[in-house]
C-alpha cells in the first residue's frame, strides 16, 4: 500500500500513513495537537494550518469549502476531519 | 408608549431613547436557564426596535412561548409593513423562537446574521426557503437617518454571535454579553433591584470559558462612544455603560498576576491510597522541577476543594492527573475535577495521567480520553505502575516527567512512528 509521512510540527511527530487516510485519525493515534469536535466537517474544531505539501491532500469538498469560509481560514487551512493524505505533509493546529 | 417606573408590566414598548423601544418579554417564574444556570427571579428576553427615516429593524426576538407578548408590544409602536431589517445578534432558542412567526408577518424585512450563523439558522428554521445576509465587522445598513454597524464578536457565548452599533443614538445591542438573568420591571440599571451577583454568576458561567474572546471584543467595543447597552438578557445598562466594560475586561484579566511569569506552568493533581500514586507524582514533579522554563506545581486533590482548582487550571499551560484504579475506574475526586472545567479553558492545553492500580490499572486511560475530549494534547503516553514503584519505576516517572516538561517548552524530539492499530 502508497505509504506518506505526515509531520505534526506541534509535537515533532512524523507518521507514516497509508495514502487516503484522513488526518484527524493520525494525530488521536499519535496524540498530536488537532483535537475534533464533531467529525463531519461542521464545526471548524480541528482546524489546521498546512505548513508544507498543500497538494498533498485530497480536495476541500463544497461543505468544507463553506466551513472554511464561515472560519474566515486563510487558503492553506484546511478541516483535519476532511482532509485526506495523499502525500507528505506538515501540519500544526490552527 | 408607557413611562411609568415598572413599565414593563404594561403590554405595550417601552420607550429606551427617543428611536429605540425595548419589545421584550419577562419571565420572572423561570428559575433554571440552559440547564447549568439558577436564577432567582427570573430572566428577561430582551428585543428592540429602532426607528429611523426610511423604515425600522428589529433586534433579536424572544423564546418562543412570549411571542404574543413581543407582537403586543412591537403592535403597540409600529405596523409590520414598516419593518425593513430583523437582526439577529445571537440565535440560540431563546432569542431566535419568535423569529419565523415575525417572518411571516413581516415578509419584506431583510434578515442580518453573522457568517458563523449561517448554519445555524438553517438548522434552526429547518427549511431552506428564506434569504439572509451574513454581516462582518464593520458592515452597515442605514434606516436613513439611523445607522446600524455591525461587530463580529464570536464564541460570546456561541460561534454565531455578534453586536449591533446603533450609530447615532451609541446604543449597544450587544446580544448576550454584558447580559445576566435578572428579571425587573423597571428594565434599567439606575431603577433595578440590586442585580450585581446576577451579572458577576452570569459572566462566570456563559462568558468565561471564551475569556479570550471577551478581550478581542472588548478591543472592538472600547473605542465606541456610549450612551448605552442594550444587552439581550437583564437590565439595561444606560447609567454609566463604560463601567461595565471596564468591568468586564476586569473579569477576562487575571485577578492576581501570576508570579510565574514567563514561565510554563505545570499543575500535577494526585490522590493516592496506599501512597503509590503519590510517589509517581512526587516522582514526575521532582524531574519537571529540573527542566528549564518550567514551574510545576503538586496538589494532592484530597486537600483541595474543585473550585479553586478550577480557576488554577485556567491559568496553567499543563496539567497531570495522577490516579490509582479502584474498581476499573479513576476515582471520584478525579472525575469531580474533570467534570468542573466546563466553565474554563481547555483547549490546547498540554496534559497526561499516571497511576498506580493493583490489576487492571484502565484509570489512567479513562482519564486520557476525558483530557482529549476536552481538546487538550496528550504528547506522552500516560504511565501505569503496579502497586508499588520500584525505584526503576520512579525512573520512568521521572522520564515522563521530564518528556513532558520538555513537550511544555517545545523541546520537542522528532520522532518518526509507523502508524499501527492500538
Amino acid at each position: 500500500m502508497a505509504k506518506a509521512k505526515v509531520t505534526f510540527l506541534d509535537t515533532g511527530v512524523t507518521v507514516s500513513v497509508p495514502v487516503g487516510t484522513r488526518v484527524i485519525e493520525i494525530s488521536e493515534k499519535v496524540g498530536a495537537g488537532l483535537i475534533y469536535g464533531c467529525r463531519e466537517g461542521d464545526c471548524g474544531t480541528c482546524l489546521m494550518k498546512v505548513e508544507e505539501g498543500w497538494n498533498n491532500l485530497s480536495e476541500p469538498s463544497v461543505v468544507e469549502e463553506k466551513v472554511l469560509r464561515e472560519n474566515m481560514a486563510g487558503k492553506h487551512f484546511r478541516l483535519a476531519c476532511q482532509a485526506q493524505v495523499l502525500g507528505d505533509i506538515s501540519v500544526r493546529p490552527a | 408608549m408607557i413611562k411609568s417606573t415598572y413599565a414593563a408590566t404594561q403590554p405595550g414598548a417601552v420607550a429606551i431613547s427617543d428611536r429605540v423601544h425595548w419589545i421584550g418579554a419577562l419571565d420572572p417564574s423561570l428559575r433554571t436557564f440552559d440547564i447549568i444556570l439558577k436564577t432567582a427571579n427570573g430572566t428577561t428576553y430582551n428585543s428592540y426596535l429602532v426607528r429611523g427615516s426610511e423604515g425600522m429593524a428589529v433586534i433579536d426576538t424572544v423564546k418562543e412561548v412570549f411571542s404574543e407578548t413581543f407582537f403586543k408590544r412591537l403592535e403597540s409602536v409600529a405596523d409590520y409593513s414598516e419593518i425593513k431589517y430583523i437582526v439577529l445578534n445571537h440565535l440560540e432558542p431563546d432569542h431566535t423562537g419568535a423569529l419565523p412567526e415575525l417572518m411571516r408577518r413581516a415578509p419584506q424585512a431583510r434578515l442580518f446574521i453573522s457568517q458563523r450563523a449561517q448554519s445555524m439558522l438553517k438548522a434552526l428554521l429547518k427549511h431552506d426557503q428564506f434569504e439572509f445576509t451574513p454581516v462582518m465587522t464593520g458592515d452597515t445598513v442605514s434606516l436613513g437617518d439611523r445607522t446600524l454597524r455591525f461587530l463580529n464578536t464570536p464564541y460570546l457565548h456561541w460561534p454565531d454571535t455578534q453586536c449591533t452599533y446603533l450609530e447615532e443614538e451609541k446604543v449597544l445591542f450587544s446580544g448576550d454579553v454584558f447580559g445576566c438573568h435578572y428579571c425587573d420591571a423597571r428594565l434599567f440599571n439606575d431603577r433595578v433591584g440590586d442585580f450585581r451577583f446576577s451579572f458577576e454568576y452570569y459572566y462566570a458561567h456563559i462568558m468565561r470559558p471564551f475569556r479570550e474572546y471577551v478581550l478581542k471584543a472588548l478591543k472592538l467595543i472600547e473605542p465606541l462612544p456610549l450612551s448605552m447597552i442594550a444587552p439581550s438578557h437583564g437590565p439595561v445598562l444606560r447609567d454609566r455603560p463604560d463601567q461595565y466594560l471596564l468591568h468586564y475586561r476586569r473579569l477576562a484579566t487575571s485577578a492576581l498576576d501570576s508570579e510565574i511569569g514567563q514561565e510554563k506552568s505545570l499543575l500535577i493533581f494526585y490522590i493516592s491510597s496506599y501512597g503509590n500514586t503519590a510517589r509517581m507524582a512526587e516522582a514526575v514533579y521532582e524531574a519537571v522541577g529540573e527542566i528549564e522554563g518550567v514551574r510545576a506545581s503538586l496538589y494532592d486533590l484530597e486537600g483541595g476543594e474543585v473550585a479553586p482548582f478550577v480557576d488554577l487550571i485556567e491559568e496553567a499551560d499543563g496539567l497531570l492527573f495522577g490516579t490509582p484504579t479502584i474498581n476499573g475506574d479513576a476515582v471520584k475526586p478525579v472525575w469531580d475535577l474533570l467534570s468542573s472545567l466546563a466553565v474554563v479553558q481547555t483547549r490546547g492545553k498540554l496534559a497526561g495521567a499516571f497511576g498506580s492500580y493493583g490489576w487492571s490499572g484502565e484509570a489512567v486511560r479513562m482519564v486520557e480520553e476525558r483530557l482529549r475530549g476536552l481538546k487538550m494534547t496528550v504528547p506522552v503516553e500516560g504511565l501505569r505502575i503496579k502497586l508499588i514503584p520500584t525505584d526503576e519505576e520512579l525512573d520512568a516517572c521521572r522520564a515522563f516527567g521530564t518528556s513532558i516538561g520538555r513537550a511544555l517548552i517545545g523541546d520537542v524530539e522528532n520522532r518518526i512512528v509507523e502508524m499501527v492499530q492500538r
